[in-house]
């Protein structure tokens, strides 16, 4: 964003709803998940944790990670059952 | 117009119901108490269509205040030092948001060692929150001014709360000549509340967000000008309240200033006082005169200058301390005023700590006192009073 401060709304309201689906939190993140799919078992487990809902089931039944907004909090690693995601570094 | 006996609290109960406040949230504290005391009677009993949310904490008053003023209602609250300290958060929450309201703080010392009594110290906590605030000199200026902060706050050229400094005890327990305005007159100053943002299910905003340091700082600058730029609807609304009303505020108010060598300045019910002195010493004389300072933020130093010019020597009643600091806060923004200007020497003196008694002998007093020290050319301050 770069708004002159002559282009705030009085106390910074923002009028449009929805519009934190814009905010790109994924550029928040120091580790990324990566999904083994020979060890995973479609459990949903991770899909269930994540706190940001940035994890979507696809039509084979594994899940994905949303990575505009994955925080990389590695929830879902520490979660998940079968040992099926592991957290990498961001370079 | 009908002028009436009223103690302090009960005129400002008396106004937050001619103003048809919609929300009234606060915990009772002395000497505050009996404001919330007297407007949950007035609620109860029908005399006012209100929410009265009694409180679990101050911080929680204010926080209800501010969700009632983001639904688009006109929200009341009123406190004194430790409460105002409990409260603080939110009192930045308020103001940084833009939610017009009133709160009127009846000035108490802040603890410890524990005192009920009136000083500013809890004013001067709150200095930087960003609300309008002014210091009244007596009842009928507490009274007048719930309905201005309304009219004030909710102009769409402002949307800042306005904080009412009114003395503990000296102006919360004293019974005053208090003249009510007509009801008719109240309702054309002051409609209904009309919002330029609320929160609304059917059309929903954001209040409040998370803002990242990219923008932060433009926030801040947006509202620190538009704190600045209410001077002229200030100005403008209590230009027309005198019209209505025969009672005209300005932002500071002289005394005998046009010829005083040396003069006074005083806020909140301390300028009464301070008025008796100066009357004598013209009595034998002496050329003083008076400043009262009514509008704190934004600070009027257009007005100060203006009304001080000539002025050789200012004494400067404060009534809180800044340890470790530059003096009293009083002083050291009138310094800072006439910084790198052809102003007046000004002598710091900090009073009535605590309600400590100040008699109109006192200033004959403090104004005797005052050549020694400008002779010294000392720039600290003089605790006036204290026991050595």
């Amino acid at each position: 964003m770069k708004l002159s401060w002559r282009e705030i709304k009085p106390g910074a309201v923002i009028t449009e709803s929805g519009s934190s689906r814009n905010l790109r939190t994924g550029d928040w993140r120091s580790e990324r998940p990566i999904m083994d799919k020979e060890k995973c078992n479609k459990c949903g487990m991770c899909y269930i944790f994540c706190p940001e809902g940035t994890i979507k089931e696809t039509e084979e039944g594994y899940f994905e990670v949303d990575l505009y907004y994955c925080k990389g909090c590695g929830i879902c690693a520490h979660e998940c059952p079968q040992g099926a995601i592991k957290m990498v570094l961001e370079v | 117009m009908k002028r009436v006996a009223l103690e302090g609290t009960v005129a400002v109960a008396e106004a937050v119901r001619q103003a048809n406040v919609d929300v009234i949230a606060a915990y009772p504290i002395t000497p505050q108490s009996h404001i919330v005391e007297r407007l949950s009677e007035i609620v109860a009993s029908g005399e006012l269509d209100a929410e009265f949310v009694p409180v679990e904490s101050e911080h929680t008053a204010l926080s209800v205040c501010i969700g009632a003023s983001a639904c688009g209602a006109r929200a009341f609250t009123a406190t004194s030092g430790p409460g105002l300290a409990l409260m603080a958060e939110m009192v930045f929450v308020a103001s940084s948001m833009r939610l017009p309201m009133v709160m009127v703080l009846c000035n108490r010392s802040l603890s410890a060692p524990l005192s009920i009594w009136n000083d500013h110290s809890d004013a001067m906590l709150v200095r930087d929150s960003g609300w309008i605030q002014v210091f009244v000199n007596n009842a009928q200026e507490a009274y007048d001014h719930v309905f201005l902060g309304y009219r004030i706050g909710e102009d769409h050229r402002v949307l800042i709360p306005y904080m009412i400094h009114m003395d503990g005890f000296f102006l919360t327990h004293a019974i005053e000549p208090v003249e009510l305005v007509d009801q008719e007159v109240v309702d054309k100053f002051l409609p209904h509340y009309q919002p330029l943002y609320r929160l609304d299910p059917s059309n929903p905003i954001t209040m409040g967000a998370f803002v990242m340091p990219d923008q932060y700082a433009e926030v801040k600058k947006a509202q620190d000008e538009a704190l600045k730029a209410s001077y002229q609807v200030i100005v403008e609304v209590w230009e027309k309240w005198g019209e209505l009303t025969g009672r005209f505020y300005r932002p500071v108010e002289g005394f005998y200033l046009e010829d005083a060598e040396y003069a006074f300045l005083s806020v909140g019910s301390y300028g009464d006082v301070a008025q008796e002195a100066v009357d004598f010493l013209r009595g034998k004389g002496r050329k003083v005169g008076l400043l009262k300072l009514r509008l704190w933020r934004p600070f009027p130093f257009e007005e100060l200058r203006k009304a001080l010019k000539g002025v050789k020597a200012l004494l400067v009643i404060d009534r809180a301390i800044c340890p470790g600091g530059p003096g009293g806060p009083v002083a050291l923004e009138v310094r800072s005023a006439f910084y790198n200007m052809d102003g007046p020497r000004v002598v710091d003196f900090i009073v009535g700590i605590a309600g400590r008694d100040t008699t109109p002998e006192d200033y004959v007093k403090m104004f005797e006192m005052a050549p020694e020290f400008l002779e010294k050319g000392s720039e600290e301050y003089i605790f006036y009073g204290v026991k050595e």
